[in-house]
């Protein structure tokens, strides 16, 4: 095994074991001994990733077998790794964003009797999230996929006796279910056709099947590669919750905030983005697989935007905030503008990680009240909280120069220049985007950190949004919402600035917010840096070809902005909120009052939820009733099984009546039978 | 090595075991009879251990022969022999018996050495199954071990016993008898009860499709397939928990492995002519039982139902004649014995404490529980196939296999992550999340270290099957592509 090898080995299993000792041993070793060792494991491994995309930089790229995990006749499957520059950057923003998450939980965690299984947890994504982006083939990926899935849902019921927590993590789980459902097939398909599930042999046998057709329904003839592309796209979709299997995210807020941040805003969402950015070679041979992924990102973007208007949960609000931002990156897939989804993916999970620490060092300094109504004007005792909020949110609305900007800005020109069916619909859902995102996020903004402080008039609300929503979901829960642990501030308290251990991570975090977005745009986007990792047809889908002849350096960049649409369109929405919740609160009030259908259909979240809960969860379950009811206990066991037996019941009942227990009876019987026996004997003779 | 009677020792050491353990008398020797039994099932699993470590990975026809005239006047034999198929499942027997030795060690307290021998004989029987190569012995073998495992649930069983044994017993033996009735017709046309012989003989359609038939009744119902399965939930809720571990985990897999053995290479042409019905079953089996288990408001109902689901993806795995499927139906026997037996001694766990397997008396476990939760929460996740456990690798390969005879096939397969997840985590939410439920939850204590340990001994399989699983295709390869060699070879008599 050679250095590189090693080091390729290290980088996920320190954070494994670091996971297994804490997971195992966690109570007999000393609280501090849980940080400690997934620390320095995640650490280390974020070192070593540092160490391997400077080694990428170089044009270095590994592609090579652990070991063969399963051998069955002529297939078998591996466990290897692909280490390119796609691989790279993202083993650096996991294991970066993960280190800062870690220090984080120290500070928010630290009196939660769970600690120890908590740093076991998050240790444990960081391995699994590694073994997702390094795979070098679709059964790892798989692996990966699923069991960032199952620290999703450990960690969104790490609070398991929270019946809110509780829901959300079954919930989460099953809707990536669906999704993994289509993922499964994808990768079934491609084994079939492609004969092997190495990326390397798949990518290279893809063209010659760029024409190939399946019939899945007779007399039918669907494209090889839109089927491909679609199941695994599906598979996207519930992982990246892409609409419609959107609705576990927002409920996933349910957990702790350090894993919101680390799983359910930077990382483990955009694995979806990350997995069509690396199938990249074969998405380019299905324009009606791209038009797809374009549209529904399209919706994703614009429609879960709406929903962060009228969210009061700060976490929500961030929450629909990444929703939105994720339809944005597969709004850039469709556009074959991959890599302009990667770096939106990484400039997002810079930016959001940060807004998502800060929400919960907030949400911290509130004593745990999340309704953004009950807070205002904390700038005075949370300053660092406030500067590095206010970093992430020019960022996500994408001011020029924060890196938010070169990212969204060049996902909305790539939309403009695509002409794939649906381009339009997106170039608009994009940029009317803009304006929602700036308006929820500094409606947010105000309303956190400026104003009235609102503690102090309103102790706090009994009522959150979410208890409502799962009360109304699940009535046998109904009783144990009042659990909840909202505390929220006394009449006497204060807000309190957060310990170095929660504030550094802000300050680590804002940096890359602010300008990863100037410096990594001209190698990412149009230099070399993908060459040979993502592959566009640039005669079909011209997209980032075009947009290379318009680029002129980031600084030009930045300037020519100020006289375009996005710029004006986010300006209006900070001037907007700033004005409704600054200066004219009855406004939004009044507006509310007048459009109550609109704010319905927006407060059940365009019924989603309700509809699966009714159709999918309810009618599964009737059905099941009716097979277990009607088709084994009537029919199998009461009419075949009991039905046979009361039948030999009712014979043997009538045999019965010849067993009269009276000597002669039988004797009769007797002489009868050896009559007719002796009868047959001389017959035959 | 191999001058040792291997499959005799395998079948007669625990056998020979069992009957020592009944003679260490009642109930007031009970600790000696643990003991016994313990050690009895300890060196009847090494006895098993030269079958993987002496065994030929590259040749897939029977090793380990033993030939000895039996009943010379009908030309039956005690023939025994054990190939890639075969092996696994041995092993998977002789170790469960020592799991469920372990586990009734001091839940059981009523006729101790009448239990611990019932398993070790049973475990003997079953060994006899999986390795017999003479028809008769065989067919003794597989009505024998019924005798002990209708014991093991008439004697320490649940309320409702007598129905759930009567019916258990009924339905098997009926199906068993078309089977007698199918090697009697055998042995008409070729003279030999050897199983070899019957591999060879040129049968016509309609012949074969009888055969089938004979065989799928006596195999089907102890799959269990749908709709001979009703049978499984009722044994499995009256049986004690060691009953339910060796129903699930090996005798189900009797009627997997007996399809191999007998049903698919005698009647391969019948076999690939019913192949749509065997398959539609099997589906019928995953999407069906899956949508049932998921209002069983019982959790050992629900775990059956769980099984019955998932040995539909062993015989979907079997007749959709490829190597990736047939392989996967092997792996996932062998899997489904690990994390059935696990579920079921969770559940186990439970009731020895509580005394009810309702799900709706339990809430809130975890806290109470956190190590026995950690557990459960492992192989739930090992039942709804995630990645990483021995229950993804099987249903991942039967359902790539079957994705290349149809995609549909694939598709209702699929089904499996949604409703297996649901099922088995909907109910992991209801008794090991949430608040504290009642009273009777707040006094529960933690695993002792005796459960601990058995746990942990699963767990460390599961996974380990689940990161390596390469050992038991090993073991399967060269056998699995012999058979769908032969299976591929019509036995049609020439000139038909």
């Amino acid at each position: 095994m050679t250095d590189m090898q090693s080091i390729y080995l290290l980088i996920p299993l320190l954070p494994l074991f670091a996971a297994v000792i804490v997971g195992l041993f966690g109570s007999q070793l000393p609280r501090s001994a849980a940080h400690v060792l997934t620390i320095l494991g995640v650490g280390a491994s974020f070192a070593l990733s540092a160490y391997v995309f400077v080694d990428a930089l170089q044009g270095n790229v590994y592609n090579g077998t652990v070991y063969t995990w399963l051998t069955s006749g002529d297939i078998s499957f591996e466990v290897g790794f692909l280490v390119d520059r796609l691989t790279a950057m993202m083993m650096v923003v996991v294991t970066f964003v993960s280190l800062m998450v870690h220090i984080y939980t120290i500070g928010y965690m630290h009196e939660d009797p769970g600690y120890s299984r908590f740093f076991s947890y998050i240790s444990l994504f960081t391995f699994s999230m590694l073994m997702l982006v390094m795979s070098n083939n679709f059964m790892q990926l798989f692996f990966g996929w699923e069991a960032v899935g199952l620290v999703s849902y450990l960690l969104i019921g790490f609070w398991y006796k929270r019946p809110t927590a509780i829901y959300a993590n079954l919930k989460a789980f099953l809707v990536n279910r669906v999704g993994d459902f289509g993922f499964l097939l994808g990768i079934g398909m491609v084994l079939y056709f492609f004969g092997s599930l190495n990326y390397d042999a798949v990518f290279t046998i893809a063209p010659h099947l760029a024409d190939a057709t399946v019939s899945v329904i007779p007399n039918t003839e669907w494209s090889l590669m839109t089927m491909v592309c679609l199941l695994l796209f599906v598979g996207a979709m519930g992982k990246s919750a892409q609409v419609p299997l959107h609705v576990w995210l927002p409920d996933s807020m349910e957990g702790p905030t350090p894993i919101s941040a680390l799983i359910h805003a930077a990382t483990m969402v955009t694995a979806g983005i990350f997995m069509v950015a690396r199938m990249s070679p074969l998405f380019e041979l299905s324009t009606t697989a791209l038009s797809t992924v374009m549209v529904i990102g399209a919706i994703t973007a614009l429609f879960m935007g709406f929903l962060g208007i009228i969210q009061n949960d700060i976490k929500r609000v961030v929450a629909y905030s990444t929703l939105s931002q994720l339809g944005y990156m597969t709004v850039a897939l469709g556009a074959s503008a991959y890599s302009v989804a990667m770096f939106h993916l990484m400039t997002h999970a810079f930016f959001k990680a940060l807004l998502f620490l800060a929400a919960g060092s907030v949400i911290m300094g509130m004593h745990h009240d999340q309704d953004i109504r009950n807070m205002g004007g904390l700038r005075k005792y949370m300053p660092i909280t406030w500067i590095t909020s206010l970093i992430g949110s020019l960022a996500l609305i994408g001011t020029p120069l924060f890196s938010g900007f070169y990212s969204k800005d060049s996902i909305i020109e790539a939309v403009k220049l695509s002409h794939i069916t649906g381009s339009s619909f997106a170039y608009f859902a994009v940029l009317a985007g803009v304006f929602v995102t700036a308006f929820y996020s500094f409606r947010l903004y105000f309303l956190v950190f400026h104003g009235k402080e609102r503690w102090m008039e309103k102790p706090h609300e009994e009522h959150t949004p979410h208890t409502h929503e799962v009360a109304a979901h699940s009535d046998d829960e109904h009783h144990h919402v009042v659990h909840e642990e909202h505390h929220g501030l006394g009449p006497d308290d204060k807000p309190h600035e957060s310990p170095w251990v929660v504030t550094f991570p802000l300050i680590a975090l804002a940096i890359p917010s602010v300008i990863i977005g100037y410096v990594a745009i001209g190698p990412m986007l149009f230099g070399d840096f993908f060459n040979g990792v993502i592959f566009v047809d640039i005669h079909a889908h011209p997209v980032m070809h075009e947009l290379a002849e318009d680029f002129h350096g980031a600084g030009a960049m930045a300037m020519h902005a100020l006289t375009s649409a996005p710029f004006w369109l986010a300006l209006s929405g900070v001037v907007l909120s700033w004005f409704f919740y600054m200066k004219r609160p009855d406004i939004p009030a009044a507006i509310k009052a007048h459009t109550v259908l609109i704010n319905k259909i927006l407060e059940n979240k365009y019924g989603f939820d309700s509809f699966n809960e009714k159709v999918f969860a309810a009618g599964s379950r009737f059905i099941g009733n009716k097979l277990w009811q009607i088709g084994d206990v009537k029919l199998i066991d009461g009419l075949i099984v009991n039905g046979t037996a009361r039948l030999i019941g009712r014979i043997s009942g009538i045999i019965r009546q010849l067993q009269s227990g009276l000597i002669y009876h039988y004797a009769f019987a007797m002489i009868i039978g050896v009559f007719l026996m002796l009868t047959f004997w001389f017959a035959k003779i | 090595m191999t001058d040792l009677p291997i499959l005799s020792l395998a079948i007669w050491v625990p056998i020979l075991a069992g009957i020592a353990v009944l003679f260490t008398g009642g109930d007031k020797h009970a600790h000696i009879a643990r003991w016994v039994a313990l050690a009895g099932s300890i060196v009847a699993f090494l006895v098993t251990v030269p079958l993987y470590t002496g065994f030929d990975f590259s040749y897939g026809g029977f090793q380990f022969q033993e030939l000895i005239e039996w009943i010379p006047a009908f030309n039956i034999h005690y023939h025994l022999g054990a190939d890639g198929i075969a092996v696994p499942l041995i092993l998977l027997t002789s170790f469960t018996t020592i799991i469920v030795v372990i586990a009734g060690w001091e839940v059981i307290q009523k006729r101790v050495a009448q239990y611990m021998a019932a398993f070790l004989i049973m475990s003997g029987l079953m060994i006899g199954v999986f390795s017999s190569l003479d028809a008769i012995l065989y067919y003794v073998f597989w009505e024998a071990m019924l005798i002990p495992m209708f014991l093991v649930i008439g004697i320490w069983g649940g309320p409702n016993r007598v129905y759930a044994t009567i019916k258990f017993f009924l339905y098997t033996l009926l199906g068993s008898l078309l089977m007698l009735v199918a090697f009697i017709y055998l042995f008409h046309q070729s003279g030999s009860f050897e199983v070899i012989d019957y591999y060879q003989m040129p049968l016509a359609m309609n012949e074969q499709i009888l055969i089938f038939l004979a065989f799928f009744m006596a195999f089907a119902v102890k799959v269990p397939m749908w709709p001979v399965h009703t049978w499984l939930p009722d044994a499995h809720v009256e049986a004690p928990t060691g009953g339910s571990v060796v129903l699930a985990a090996i005798a189900l897999k009797l009627g997997g492995y007996s399809f191999l053995r007998f049903a698919m290479p005698i009647a391969p042409d019948a076999s690939a002519y019913l192949s749509g019905f065997m398959i539609t079953l099997s589906l019928i089996a995953v999407v069906y039982i899956a949508l049932v288990a998921l209002v069983q408001q019982d959790m050992k109902k629900l775990i059956a139902y769980s099984s019955i689901s998932h040995m539909g993806f062993v015989t979907l795995g079997f007749f959709v004649f490829n190597q990736l499927a047939l392989d996967g139906a092997i792996v996932q026997m062998i899997s489904h014995g690990f994390i059935s037996s696990a579920m079921f001694l969770s559940v186990g766990v439970l009731y020895d404490r509580m005394h009810s397997r309702q799900i709706a008396d339990y809430g809130g476990v975890a806290n109470k529980m956190p190590k026995f939760a950690a557990f459960a929460v492992l192989f739930a996740m090992a039942n709804s196939g995630l990645p990483g456990t021995s229950g993804f690798v099987g249903e991942f390969m039967v359902i790539l296999g079957a994705l290349q005879a149809n995609f549909w096939y694939a598709f209702l397969a699929s089904t499996t992550l949604i409703f297996g997840a649901a099922y088995t985590l909907w109910m992991v939410k209801r008794v090991f999340y949430g608040e504290v439920a009642n009273h009777h939850v707040a006094e529960l204590t933690d695993i002792n270290k005796r459960e601990f340990f058995i746990l942990a001994l699963l767990a460390v399989l599961v996974l380990g099957f689940g990161l390596y699983p390469q050992p038991i295709t090993e073991l399967t390869n060269a056998t699995v592509n012999q058979l769908l060699m032969h299976l591929s070879q019509s036995k049609l008599p020439i000139g038909l």
